[in-house]
């Protein structure tokens, strides 16, 4: 009995100690050369494979990263790490890492259940591609949000959720990555990157709709009518199309307060300073 | 009467509610206005030639096809161009309309308003074609698909057999039924018409065994015409789509991707056929068409003979409501869409309007899928709903396309079927528009 015990584990020891030999030639033959850089900046990525930066992945970044000249780095920029990681990967290199301005996600659409309310009950599947194509949507305004989340469901930070007051998406700029899945996938195309602004003071038009005011404004209480009182304050803000377009490069703190205040539907949506006092 | 035919996998047998189908086609009247979409196909709009203000007639020119995939569109009504811009389609979405205040009954000239049927068709088969473009005839079963594209084949392929459907498998609709049984004759005088456009002989009308009214008539008819058979269906949903139609009547199998064409077979809808013996024979361009208005929320349900433009409004006025309308649907009620517009117009494409009561119209709830497999059992393309959903879920598109979601024909029998009342044919249709999109 003891014999069989020994001659068994004998055998299996013999097997593992030539898979062991054999196993340590093959890897020493078949070695790919790995640059220990590359690895090394891969780390300190966010390993969040979103493709926000142009590459394909994190470890194609790295890739990208580690055989740029200092000029190449400059094109460089991970969204998602940020600040923090491109001077980490920067100071890593021996290259200095470019300022650039934190940015976050936008809806251009103010209509809540409240605004636009629904006209029909859509039955089916609850996605906005699907529905887009069917139909105008429940609130009738065919710019619009659909309000059925296909960037919810998308989004890869979690950082956007259903309002339950209004229906409508709602970004939560500190966990907001600026990946752009949400531009990509709405099929309004609602969503924009815009410069999260100081303090988190930003103004923008949250409407989307080119039809002509009154038309607009029978769906959405909250539409753009194209007015053009925004862009006798501040004359870098354009309307085209019956919808106005306030750029990034005017100043929100200057500006935003009033355009938003003299807008005459609502549709200028300026955010910050309230959460700052609060 | 020969066997009945059908086609092998899948199918469902939906309740038919063919309440409309005893009751004779009347003239619908004249609206006050008509909107005329420049759009009513697949393909480019076309190009708008008429300005504001101008007088047209009944079959005047409204717009000119713009590229091959486009047809003519002409006025449906005599009367004054009000306006011309983008008004609401049935969809709630902006298309580009001609809207015309009818003003009389004046015809153009060369229109043959007489009842008489011609029956020698002296026009070449390139006039055939020709006529066919010129009278702005596209696909009437509900793609609207143009017809010219259809008859001119490519090089290279030939084509030996013409397939007329007078399958019309939808529940409700009842428009082809009467067509068939009022225009019999015209409809297989429209059949030989496309046989020398295409230089054969061969002519089938298909029809399914519940219409034997329509059946007898054609038969009746057709002893004439050496040639044109008619060929009764088993009744069966969805006998009427083009692939499972020519698998029946000749047993050849569309591959994946491909066109009848590429079997050897041309498909015309019987309304279509109705349309080219109108245009070739009466000089009529497409402008009116047989419009079944029915469903539980209709009073009195009607086959209307519509002028294209005419608002759906003014045919729900005529039938009268029964009850509270939860539902108004655009075609028929497995493949129609439910519209939001109850003004929008009839198009070319229109073969119904529907009006289900609210107490009728569910809203589904969604269970888990329990893998029971009757999706797969009623495919009639013999695909795997139930996986393409799961995939479609994941955002797995490229993988739904490696198990054939584009051949799906969204006849729905999927999500007719299915006993945790998923939204199967929600799914493929997402899938299939995400590929395309990527392309």
């Amino acid at each position: 009995m003891t014999s069989l015990i020994l001659f068994n584990v004998l055998i299996l020891s013999m097997i593992a100690v030539i898979a062991a030999i054999v196993l340590y030639f093959t890897a020493k033959k078949f070695q790919v050369e790995n640059n220990p850089l590359v690895d090394e900046i891969a780390a300190m990525l966010p390993q969040a494979n979103c493709g926000a930066c142009g590459s394909a992945g994190c470890q194609n970044f790295a890739e990208k990263c580690a055989a740029a000249t200092a000029d190449d780095f400059a094109g460089l920029y991970c969204p998602v790490g940020g600040q923090k990681v491109m001077s980490k990967i920067a100071e890593r290199l021996g290259y200095k890492a470019q300022e650039k301005e934190r940015t976050c996600a936008v809806l251009h659409c103010n209509g809540t259940c409240q605004n636009a309310p629904d006209k029909v009950q859509y039955i089916g599947l609850k996605s906005c591609r699907l529905a887009s194509r069917v139909f105008v949507g429940n609130t009738g305004c065919p710019n619009g949000c659909l309000r059925m989340g296909d960037c919810v469901r998308n989004c890869p930070f979690g950082a956007i959720e259903l309002n339950k007051v209004t229906g409508l998406p709602q970004v939560n700029p500190d966990k907001c990555t600026s990946c752009g899945a949400c531009v990509r996938i709405c099929p309004r195309g609602l969503f924009e990157i815009r410069p999260m602004g100081k303090n988190g003071v930003r103004v923008y038009v949250a409407c989307n709709n080119t039809q002509k005011g009154a038309q607009a404004r029978k769906n959405c209480k909250a539409a753009c009518i194209g007015c053009m009182k925004c862009s006798k304050i501040c004359p870098d803000v354009k309307v085209e199309n019956n919808l106005s377009h306030i750029p990034t490069t005017i100043s929100a703190e200057e500006f935003g307060e009033q355009l938003a205040a003299n807008c005459p539907t609502g549709a200028i949506i300026f955010t910050g300073k309230k959460n700052e006092q609060n | 009467m020969n066997k009945i035919k059908t086609f092998k996998i899948g199918g469902i047998h939906p309740n038919k509610y063919k309440i409309s189908s005893d009751i004779k086609i009347s003239d619908a009247g004249l609206p006050e206005t008509v909107i005329i979409p420049v759009r009513q196909h697949i393909g480019a709009p076309a190009k708008v030639l008429v300005q504001k203000g101008d007088k047209v007639k009944v079959g005047t020119l409204l717009a000119d096809l713009d590229g091959v995939v486009s047809a003519d569109v002409h006025s449906s009504v005599s009367g004054e161009v009000l306006k011309i811009e983008d008004q609401e389609v049935s969809n709630g979405y902006f298309e580009k309309m001609i809207t015309i205040r009818v003003e009389g009954d004046e015809w153009e000239e060369n229109i043959d308003r007489t009842p008489d049927i011609i029956r020698d068709i002296e026009a070449t088969p390139e006039e055939i074609v020709q006529i066919i473009r010129a009278s702005g005839i596209v696909g009437m079963g509900g793609a609207g698909f143009p017809t010219p594209i259809k008859v001119e084949i490519p090089e290279g392929k030939k084509a030996d057999c013409v397939i007329l459907n007078g399958i019309e498998c939808e529940p409700y609709l009842t428009a082809d039924d009467r067509l068939m049984q009022e225009y019999a004759e015209q409809i297989v005088i429209g059949a030989r018409i496309l046989n020398k456009a295409l230089g054969i002989q061969k002519a089938v009308i298909a029809v399914d065994e519940n219409k034997p009214a329509a059946i007898e008539a054609l038969q009746k008819v057709t002893r004439e015409y050496i040639g044109v058979n008619v060929q009764v269906c088993a009744t069966k949903y969805p006998q009427g789509a083009e692939k499972q139609l020519i698998e029946a009547v000749t047993g050849r199998e569309v591959p994946p991707g491909c066109l009848p064409i590429d079997v050897n077979c041309v498909v015309q809808n019987v309304g279509t056929a109705f349309a080219i013996y109108e245009a070739v024979q009466k000089h009529k361009p497409l402008f009116e068409r047989i419009v079944t208005v029915s469903g539980d929320g209709v009073k009195h349900p009607q086959n209307f003979r519509v002028r294209v433009g005419t608002p759906a409004s003014y045919l729900i006025d005529k039938v009268g409501k029964n009850g509270d309308i939860g539902k108004i649907i655009f075609g028929g009620p497995m493949m129609g869409l439910s519209g939001i517009n109850i003004d929008a117009p009839v198009t070319k494409t229109t073969s119904g309007i529907l009006l289900l009561r609210t107490e009728n119209v569910v809203v589904p709830e969604v269970s888990p899928c329990i893998r029971c497999g009757t999706c797969v059992e009623v495919c009639p393309q013999g695909l795997e709903p139930f996986a393409i959903t799961n995939f479609v879920r994941n955002g797995e598109y490229q993988e739904a396309k490696k198990i054939h979601v584009l051949d799906c024909i969204e006849c729905g029998c999927c999500a007719y079927s299915c006993p945790a009342r998923i939204p199967l044919l929600d799914y493929c249709k997402l899938a299939k528009y995400e590929i395309r999109k990527k392309k």
